[in-house]
């Protein structure tokens, strides 16, 4: 009798148990279904447009009127200045970044890393409208005056700020990276009589270099999805920019801009959808490459 | 001789050119906080912070947005913390199987990628249209809640690791079954970990704006939102439309700069406390 009533309580404390865990397992699998969710209303949504025009015009396409008659949806131009403005933002945020995770994690004494590790985490949380804000009032008044330029509001003035939001990214993963080698391998290059500077760029970079490359690309496709500051201070006109003092607008401002105004399940909508897939399939290449390039860091650091 | 000096130079150089970068990227922050400080600080007062705006815009205060913030970050909250939590319980006690860890890792990171304004359209075409909660608190707060879930799970997932191996055995060996252990042991001391990482999530969630401009934002409501399907103003989005829109963007300068530090304010208050708190706790673990 007690036996059999101990057995039956197993059972079921086992069965409550596996219960639960499928309880945790489900939810956790909410991140990847969303993601899949978000794939699947953007095709829902963008995909019409291709009725209209082909996927070739609209991607190369040089024209983009969506409200005249007839329509023109080509975002060749807010593809190039996604581009133009990455570039630039990287050119700038790249070397700033990884100098100061080498900064942090090589050379500051444990006063001043106590204090340049939480402004880099401050700067990665001040929202993008207020850098954009800042590019607005600041910057643009700057740069006229500083070039004689017509208008502050341009592909040089977007990226500096989009390499204010991509520095900390890069920073604090490459920090990381730096930090996984090995303190013997800095040691050994220190006993060979090699300088500091010298372990830093011989020993140290190399040895950190793919996650280094995480950073970089995570930084990389954290400046080209964003949007407030690309939306207040890139200048916004859908034409291929000429210089980095021209007016242009990439893929995230031109969604930002005009979704508000375009009529429900038009051919307008459904175009700044394709433009989102579009966005999205170029962060998500950059964010796969991340994660392979992450995968083969781990493993060289345990082999 | 020559190559000594010529390597002392090199070191010389570069470690400058290190200093430098960190200099420029300490001033860039300190003077944007010290800006809008100086900008902003005259305009902030009591009735700005209490009173609706007025004369299209151009006076007033900036009440609604603040409370429409509130309401935002305070929904994003609700919806990704269990699910984070969640997430991360599974990941970090349950989960055996490399392979499944590495399918929800994948979706992880991908959803941590996905630019905010994709979101947005996401929460357009899916809370505001296809679920039918029109532009609202609530399809807002769900946008945002599902952009914070990675934050969230990231917090979560190394607060639990932190807690000793030495506790989940200690407790199995008195004979409670794993979701005892979970439950009873785990999460409360994780708990700390788990509130301050979190905290992070919720500052991202309040200077948002790309995800809540088609799901939840208005230019002006004339009174505070009673209902979860009523549109909001939110401070993010208020700086936006003054600085961009409207026929009065000089007028409304100071308002602007006003907002901006009152945002600026909240989320920096914000992940100050979290920073502050996750440098005790990893003090008082050692």
């Amino acid at each position: 009798m007690d036996q059999s009533l101990r057995n039956k309580n197993r059972i079921s404390r086992r069965l409550r148990e596996k219960i639960i865990q499928s309880i945790f397992f489900t939810l956790s699998l909410v991140s990847i279904l969303i993601v899949g969710l978000i794939f699947f209303f953007l095709f829902n949504e963008g995909v019409p447009i291709f009725q209209h025009i082909s996927i070739r015009d609209f991607l190369f396409g040089t024209l983009w009127y969506p409200t005249a008659d007839p329509p023109d949806f080509g975002i060749w131009p807010m593809i190039i200045g996604s581009i133009f403005v990455t570039s630039l933002a990287s050119f700038i945020a790249i070397p700033l970044g990884v100098f100061s995770a080498v900064y942090v994690s090589e050379i500051a004494g444990h006063r001043a890393k106590e204090i340049i590790k939480p402004v880099i985490e401050l700067l990665a949380s001040i929202p993008s409208v207020v850098i954009g804000f800042f590019g607005m009032v600041v910057v643009s008044p700057f740069l006229q005056k500083t070039f004689d330029l017509p208008l502050g509001l341009n592909v040089l003035n977007a990226s500096m700020m989009l390499a204010l939001m991509a520095v900390p990214t890069i920073s604090s993963i490459s920090e990381d990276a730096l930090n996984a080698v090995p303190r013997s391998l800095r040691e050994a290059s220190y006993a060979l009589g090699a300088n500091r500077w010298e372990t830093i760029t011989r020993v140290v970079l190399p040895a950190g270099l793919s996650g280094i490359s995480t950073a970089i690309i995570l930084g990389m496709a954290r400046a080209m999805g964003e949007t407030m500051v690309v939306l207040m201070v890139a200048g916004g006109a859908a034409a291929i920019p000429g210089s980095i003092f021209e007016s242009c607008r990439p893929l995230p401002a031109s969604i930002a801009a005009e979704m508000a105004e375009a009529p429900y399940r038009g051919e307008h909508y459904h175009a700044l959808f394709a433009t989102g897939i579009v966005l999205l399939i170029l962060t998500f290449m950059f964010n796969a490459i991340a994660d392979h390039l992450s995968h083969k860091y781990r493993m060289t650091e345990s082999g | 001789m020559n190559l000594q000096r010529r390597r002392k130079w090199t070191q010389f150089l570069g470690l400058l050119c290190i200093r430098l970068s960190v200099t420029v990227i300490a001033a860039a922050m300190i003077f944007m906080v010290i800006f809008l400080f100086i900008n902003g600080i005259g305009v902030i007062s009591w009735d700005f912070l209490t009173q609706q705006p007025t004369d299209a815009m151009t006076r007033g205060g900036i009440y609604p947005a603040i409370i429409g913030t509130l309401y935002l970050t305070l929904g994003s909250i609700i919806v990704s913390f269990p699910l984070g939590v969640a997430s991360a319980i599974y990941l970090n006690e349950y989960a055996r199987n490399g392979r499944m860890i590495r399918v929800i890792r994948f979706g992880i990171n991908s959803l941590a990628g996905v630019p905010s304004v994709v979101f947005g359209l996401f929460g357009l075409a899916v809370f505001v249209v296809y679920l039918g909660f029109g532009s609202s608190i609530l399809s807002g707060s769900l946008t945002l809640g599902l952009l914070i879930l990675p934050v969230v799970i990231g917090a979560s997932e190394e607060a639990l690791k932190s807690v000793p191996m030495a506790y989940r055995e200690a407790s199995l060996a008195l004979g409670a079954t794993k979701w005892q252990t979970i439950r009873k042991v785990v999460l409360p001391a994780a708990l700390p970990g788990i509130l301050t990482g979190s905290i992070l999530g919720v500052g991202r969630a309040a200077g948002e704006t790309a995800p809540i401009m088609f799901t939840a934002a208005a230019f002006y409501t004339k009174v505070i939102p009673d209902s979860l399907l009523d549109e909001c103003m939110a401070l993010p989005y208020h700086i936006y439309v003054l600085a961009t829109a409207g026929t009065h963007i000089n007028e409304t300068r100071p308002i602007q700069y006003g907002t901006a530090l009152v945002l600026i304010g909240l989320v920096l208050g914000i992940n100050l406390i979290a920073i502050v708190l996750r440098a005790r706790i990893r003090r008082r673990q050692g």
